[in-house]
């Protein structure tokens, strides 16, 4: 974990950074569970012979790529983990910007999930804008991509998030 | 055998998917939020929600809208609509005692390079009309009758 100042920008842009693997590999518990709490009825999730003929065998609702990797509430001996995005508090902090929003959030799916898999996610800086000025006040935009791939490499999907690091106009005016 | 149910030459930009509603309960978002293993309070403890956040009770978490979304989609697809894309924008949260409604429209179709069909499309979740998270999708749907979306992979599959 380090802070990303703008002498350093240049140098982070499409590194790789974070390499971690989920704490449990994917499991068939959850997604039943996700799939009631969303009242999800798609066979592909509860019928195995569906599953069987349509992808393969039974795979996890592609947007659940995320689940995966938050970590347990409690566990022995756990060393801290990094957070989730934290190239984005990197910035915050490299930045002197102490406010953050993330404004979108797209999600890429490519091979299918599947229970059993162990995934593994690394967070890459795509772009940092020049300074912009807007109705929350003056930071830059950011995007974020967190890939996601399985146990032989495949990637499974890409997460990009835009966020917008800044200070309130208020403390400007304040100063 | 399992037959697709709807083709992507069946769709065309303008057509709309069938409205979802749903109310929402402490037990939607409690359930939600376990379910996607986010288990910060302000998504089950509504004295942290208010007190702490400062609104006005406990509310959706956003990976499970996403679940919300996943599903209203392949409602409409069948098994066969496999996701290729979604992008998500925040506008507002949803709390227990709302009615949450999804809406969706085909914004446009077609067929890439390597043959995948696809629809595009745009939807929404609102509470009393207002948008609370809009949703751009884009779902890989058969051609015909014997294609699968799912049987793609590397250089066949372009999200």
């Amino acid at each position: 974990m380090s802070a990303i100042g703008i002498d350093d920008i240049e140098g982070a842009l499409g590194v790789s950074q974070y390499e971690e693997e989920g704490e449990f590999p994917v499991e068939q518990g959850y997604i039943w569970t996700t799939c009631s709490s969303v009242e999800n009825g798609n066979p592909l999730f509860w019928d195995p012979e569906v599953a069987e003929e349509v992808t393969g065998g039974p795979i996890a609702p592609p947007t659940m790529v995320s689940v995966w990797f938050r970590p347990h509430h409690w566990a022995p001996n756990r060393s801290t983990p990094g957070l989730p995005l934290q190239i984005h508090f990197d910035l915050k902090e490299g930045l002197g910007l102490p406010e953050a929003v993330m404004s979108d959030n797209t999600i890429v799916f490519h091979e299918p999930v599947r229970p059993g898999d162990r995934l593994s996610t690394r967070q890459i800086l795509k772009s940092v804008s020049d300074e912009k000025t807007t109705k929350l006040g003056t930071g830059r935009f950011w995007v974020i991509d967190v890939e996601y791939r399985n146990q032989r490499g495949d990637l499974v999907a890409v997460e990009s998030y835009t966020g917008f690091g800044y200070r309130r106009a208020e403390a400007e005016v304040g100063k | 055998m399992t037959t697709p149910t709807l083709l992507q030459g069946q769709v065309s930009a303008g057509d709309v998917l069938p409205e979802l509603a749903y109310p929402v309960t402490a037990t939607t978002i409690v359930l939600g939020a376990l379910a996607a293993r986010d288990w910060r309070p302000m998504h089950h403890d509504k004295d942290f929600a208010v007190n702490r956040n400062g609104t006005k009770d406990i509310f959706i978490n956003t990976p499970n809208l996403a679940s919300w979304f996943e599903r209203y989609i392949t409602d409409w697809t069948g098994p066969f609509g496999r996701l290729q894309r979604v992008t998500f924008r925040m506008l507002g949260s949803i709390f227990p005692g709302d009615t949450m409604v999804f809406q969706g429209t085909v914004t446009d179709t077609g067929v890439d390079d390597t043959g995948c069909g696809w629809v595009a499309m745009d939807i929404s979740v609102s509470v009393d009309g207002d948008p609370k998270t809009t949703c751009k999708a884009r779902v890989a749907l058969p051609v015909d009758a014997d294609d699968n979306p799912w049987s793609r992979s590397g250089d066949r599959w372009t999200p």
